[in-house]
């Protein structure tokens, strides 16, 4: 697995109720709520993101509610992969649980700019920046979760077991 | 090398003698949570993988206390889901309007968690049950869907930060104070995918009303779970109260710890936390400035009933200032009641303030009490992010049921005086 795209770049502690605001959460629809993805702090986001782009972050990125709504707007929005200096928790958990790959690479999240065109290769871990040319290598997920990842989220690896 | 409390729960529900931190194990649940914003995403998951029965219908609690009574058309086909859900799968612990409460006020309340338990909830604050000496975390839909349908969940072992707690409270001061001092010295993340293990000759001190807040904004700090250790405050609270044999657990003298932070209870002074983070904490008197258009005093962090004795102290025989909207929202219909018993709803009313049934409604934002652009609310509430409560351009500063009642008398961030 891997994505190729642009970088919409966000700050430390991005909250899940800036990721899909709560006045949303009347549905449960996730293409209804991705029309709202990150609305609170960037307005553009929804118009611009192309299948295959990447959210790059600062620390503790998801924080807040365990809303899985926030994950599951973003994978609906086509974003390729979240790559952020940490996850807050449940966050982290949730977007293992539905697919929406993330990484963990602090280095590549300081150096990687708004609009830089960057590869990532999930198998590996390894974060290119198309636009400058450098490369990272993210943190592996351990052995456990790389296995509810490959089967498809954690409903679809209980089924299996 | 021994076991934290909390490691000592989960190594007893994964059926091991010991775990340590960072061990992946899978854990045997005693009740999963779910409200009417997350169950209807679980239910969907739950039937698009083909599960057809929950584990045990007595260990799922499902509350609707977001939205409802329902804020509207699509609030109510949301709680429908839930219901029908509920009544389908025979869940016994259902809890609909006119049962319902802040499922974090409710569940202890009704004695549906209990010391010793596991607990997983679709709801961040479900880490409040750790007031009880029980390990308890939020999660989201699919591991609710999970849980339902197996009993289990995975989890990975937290290490842990202990709070050394000692002295006791100044009489102005609650848990509220406490807990946004500790996230304002260790920051949002301070605790992240760590428990925070509240401990020593200072939580004799402190009510159970005090501990379920502390524990409740865990979270805030990006805690797995807060804990406290079982005492005669805890069996006092559980006794006839709970639905299960309460197990209790304790920290091993060896017990490993990160990091040690003492805590001087009787130092406390009522704390405020700023836009747009609950960490931005400063003394309520360095805020005297600031004028608050909103007050809401509520929630699963206070809207238990210390916290509404609390308000009616400041708003009895008092009236809320002009120009200032002051919403109370007890917790439970329990708590509701013993409010209209005890003539506190009657004090609010004649103070000018807003009573409301049960419902998290403007904490995130929902109804109830939403903010325009420029207003700015002081509520005791447990989020103050961009948004939280309305407009993007309003703001919320996060306080102690005291601070919050005591500002909307002057309609200015104002430091509660010792009564």
């Amino acid at each position: 697995m891997n994505t190729h795209g642009k970088v919409f770049k966000y700050p430390d502690n991005v909250d899940t109720d800036v990721i899909i605001p709560a006045r949303y959460l009347n549905t449960p629809k996730a293409e209804e709520l991705a029309l709202h993805c990150m609305e609170d702090i960037d307005t553009e986001f929804v118009k611009k993101v192309q299948p295959g782009d990447v959210m790059v972050a600062g620390w503790n990125f998801g924080c807040g509610s365990s809303r899985e709504h926030a994950p599951l707007v973003i994978k609906t929005c086509k974003t390729g992969c979240v790559i952020a200096k940490s996850f807050a928790r449940i966050f982290y958990r949730n977007a293992i649980n539905i697919g929406l790959p993330i990484l963990e690479c602090p280095e590549a999240a300081e150096e990687i700019n708004a609009g830089d065109e960057v590869k990532v290769d999930f198998d590996t871990g390894v974060i290119e920046n198309v636009t400058t040319g450098k490369t990272y290598k993210a943190q592996p997920f351990p052995d456990f979760i790389q296995n509810i990842i490959a089967k498809g989220g954690l409903l679809a690896s209980l089924k299996e077991d | 090398m021994g076991m934290t409390m909390t490691q000592k729960i989960l190594a007893h529900h994964a059926g091991l003698e010991t775990v340590t931190a960072g061990q992946l194990i899978n854990a045997k649940l005693d009740i999963v949570l779910g409200n009417d914003i997350t169950t209807p995403v679980a239910v969907n998951e739950f039937k698009k993988a083909g599960f057809d029965q929950v584990f045990d219908k007595d260990r799922v609690a499902i509350v609707l206390d977001h939205f409802v009574p329902n804020k509207d058309i699509k609030a109510a086909e949301q709680s429908k889901t839930c219901r029908e859900f509920a009544c389908e799968h025979c869940v016994s612990h259902f809890y609909d309007v006119g049962k319902m409460g802040i499922e974090h006020a409710l569940l202890p309340e009704q004695g549906v968690v209990t010391a010793g338990d596991c607990i997983i909830g679709a709801d961040s604050h479900t880490c409040t049950y750790g007031a009880l000496g029980a390990f308890s975390t939020g999660v989201g839909s699919t591991d609710m869907a999970a849980g339902m349908a197996t009993g289990m969940a995975w989890f990975k072992v937290p290490s842990a930060i202990r709070f050394e707690l000692k002295g006791k409270l100044p009489a102005n001061c609650s848990g509220k104070d406490v807990i946004l001092y500790i996230i304002g010295q260790i920051g949002v993340d301070g605790a992240l995918y760590k428990s925070m293990e509240f401990t020593g000759e200072g939580v004799a001190s402190l009510s159970m009303d005090d501990r379920l807040c502390i524990c409740n904004m865990a979270i805030e700090a990006g805690a797995k779970n807060g804990i406290f250790p079982v005492d005669n405050v805890t069996r006092a609270y559980m006794e006839g109260r709970c639905e299960r044999q309460p197990v209790e657990f304790s920290a091993d003298a060896d017990a490993e710890y990160e990091q040690t932070i003492e805590i001087d209870l009787s130092k406390m002074v009522p704390i405020v936390s700023c836009p747009h983070l609950p960490e931005n904490t400063k003394p309520a008197t360095e805020l005297s400035e600031i004028k608050v258009d909103q007050v809401v005093i509520g929630s699963c962090t206070n809207g238990r009933m210390e916290d509404m004795e609390t308000a009616c102290r400041y708003l009895k025989g008092n009236k809320v200032a002009d120009g200032v909207r002051c919403i109370i929202i007890p917790a439970t219909m329990q708590i509701m009641k013993e409010c209209v018993e005890r003539g506190y709803v009657t004090a609010f009313i004649d103070a000018g303030a807003v009573v409301s049934t049960p419902t998290c409604g403007p904490c995130l934002g929902g109804y109830m009490g939403i903010l325009a652009a420029g207003e700015r609310c002081i509520a005791t509430t447990n989020r103050n992010f961009v948004g939280r409560m309305g407009h993007v351009d309003s703001e919320v500063y996060l306080a102690s049921p005291a601070t919050a009642a005591a500002s909307a008398l002057t309609g200015y961030i104002t430091c509660p005086k010792e009564v």
